[in-house]
């Protein structure tokens, strides 16, 4: 419109340039997963599937990785648990700021909001302490071993849930915010009951909310790793898995393999919530 | 309904919010203030009193750290502010309303991938027999590879594209509300494209900006792993810090102290934001 040519020409060239500072670690991380080299460097060595599928060292694949592979199904576990969790929570949470006015609303909204500028180190470390002193406690003076409360999964999904619960509450009521409440008087009048013009309209029309709240929870769930480092026991989901063989075996090409695992499923969840979110057109 | 059924799914609905922040934030963080408190002065035999934080400052190791994170994240917050305006500016604006989507969901792919695996990516790009080293040796622009890993710039480039997208996710919604009229009426009325920029896009944007700035921030501060992989052993990230009192020298005190300072210096930062931009937390951070 107002700007010359050119100049548009060097905005357009920036905009490039960071799509490419965006996408080469991603490449170069997804690149080496398929070079037949023992380390995920040049030179190119050709093309290989030994990183997934080869089962003898050493270059052990992803597929007969066996801590790899536990840490996976950790993860897989806990993110099923955790997403399920924080998106009960979420709805109910979402009905209360929606549909309900309260006493002090305001000041539990921000509450509401706040674990989300709470660094993820610090909500770890502050539930481990927590737990902590009330599994002593019940030690102590109830004689009763909380296992449960000493690190471990039931930890972590705790942790985790503490934060995703305000992103789930954020995408629920942001869709319950725009619901017509009229259609809810309509099915009211034509005689339903409560429970079943929940059933039947606000929760039908919530769906796409609750779907995307659960992909996004899980994806952010798999992936999180500082409030996860902090409650960890002996059975580590996947990030922990992978940081620690970073960090005491170095990068290996089955790491590379990891990735492009990570990056394929993520990539295809994330398009689907996408998808499902989209209003259909009629 | 009855006032009494109201009132029973009232509190029905009131449990669950109740439990998740009475038992997982807010019992905890005073949990965690208690610990820092404590001292120890025997075996399993404590007392009340402010030793913790007074070892904290008297030892100019930890305050530096501190420091250094602080500033370190204040930097990482402008620089991605700054590279990441032209691009929100340009997604929401300018380009054609086909290739937004696209590009928007473009910004979003390194979002759903897992830090630790952006930070091995760099590490794969960057180390001594890294890519780009390899790349400059054979293209004859150095003689010999060189390790670009474990210094300070390195972290803050990894930093700043671990959370820009923080910064221009909010930014483009914020964007996308402006109406073009306003940017007309600026130029007939005689602006330059300066004076725009500077009395209406920002203006406009601001509740954007600050959003972005707060999210962006406190993933910084609060980072781990891109300061410690791309770091080194040495990057004297005040996380880090908090990870060894709790677990390596299982000092929970001191730890709990490092984590209350970090929590109130980070607060502070957000709140001094806030009040100097004139925005609340609930009108930016909830709005994404």
């Amino acid at each position: 419109m107002q700007s010359p040519r050119h100049l548009l020409w060097i905005y357009r060239a920036y905009v490039l340039i960071f799509f490419l500072y965006l996408v080469a670690p991603l490449l170069a991380a997804g690149a080496f997963a398929f070079n037949d080299s023992l380390f995920p460097s040049l030179p190119w060595q050709g093309f290989t599937w030994d990183w997934f599928v080869s089962p003898s060292e050493p270059k052990l694949g992803l597929l007969h990785d066996d801590r790899l592979l536990r840490g996976m199904k950790n993860s897989l576990y806990i993110g099923l648990i955790v997403a399920s969790l924080s998106v009960l929570m979420g709805t109910c949470n979402a009905f209360l700021f929606e549909r309900r006015s309260f006493r002090f609303k305001p000041l539990l909204y921000v509450l509401m909001v706040v674990p989300l500028v709470i660094p993820g180190v610090i909500l770890g470390i502050s539930i481990l302490v927590f737990a902590s002193m009330v599994a002593n406690f019940a030690d102590r003076s109830l004689g009763l071993f909380l296992t449960w409360l000493r690190p471990g999964i039931p930890l972590v999904v705790l942790g985790q849930v503490s934060f995703l619960t305000t992103i789930t509450s954020l995408v629920i009521a942001a869709r319950l915010q725009k619901f017509d409440i009229s259609l809810e008087e309509a099915a009211l009048n034509l005689g339903a009951s409560r429970v079943r013009v929940l059933a039947t309209v606000t929760m039908p029309y919530l769906f796409p909310a609750l779907f995307s709240a659960f992909v996004v929870a899980f994806l952010v769930s798999f992936e999180n790793f500082n409030t996860t480092l902090m409650l960890v026991g002996s059975d580590a989901p996947l990030t922990i898995t992978m940081y620690d063989r970073m960090v005491k075996v170095g990068s290996t090409p089955v790491l590379n393999a990891v990735s492009v695992v990570l990056m394929l499923g993520s990539g295809l969840l994330a398009l689907i919530s996408v998808l499902a979110q989209r209003p259909r057109k009629a | 309904m009855g006032r009494d059924a109201g009132r029973l799914s009232l509190i029905l609905l009131f449990a669950p919010f109740a439990l998740w922040i009475g038992l997982l934030i807010v019992l905890p963080q005073l949990g965690i203030g208690y610990v820092s408190l404590r001292e120890k002065v025997g075996i399993a035999e404590y007392e009340i009193g402010l030793g913790n934080y007074a070892d904290f400052f008297g030892e100019p190791i930890y305050r530096n750290t501190l420091l250094r994170t602080a500033w370190m994240s204040i930097l990482v917050t402008i620089l991605a502010l700054i590279l990441g305006f032209p691009v929100a500016y340009y997604i929401a604006k300018i380009a054609k309303e086909r290739s937004r989507a696209a590009l928007f969901l473009m910004c979003l792919i390194p979002l759903w991938v897992s830090d630790l695996v952006r930070a091995y990516g760099w590490i794969v790009l960057l180390r001594e027999t890294g890519l780009v080293s390899s790349a400059l040796v054979s293209l004859g622009l150095i003689a010999e590879p060189v390790e670009m890993l474990y210094n300070d710039v390195t972290v803050i480039i990894g930093l700043v594209y671990t959370v820009i997208l923080f910064m221009i996710v909010p930014l483009v919604s914020t964007l996308q509300g402006m109406d073009d009229a306003l940017l007309e009426a600026g130029y007939n009325l005689g602006g330059s494209r300066l004076t725009v920029f500077r009395r209406i896009i920002v203006p406009y944007a601001m509740p954007g900006i600050v959003a972005g700035c707060i999210i962006t921030f406190m993933l910084t501060a609060g980072s781990y792993l891109t300061p410690i992989l791309l770091g080194g052993k040495n990057s004297s990230w005040f996380t880090e810090q908090i990870y060894s009192q709790f677990i390596t020298r299982y000092n929970w005190e001191a730890g709990a102290t490092f984590g209350v300072l970090l929590l109130v210096f980070t607060s502070l930062v957000v709140w001094f934001g806030l009040k100097l931009t004139g925005q609340s937390l609930a009108t930016t951070v909830a709005k994404e």
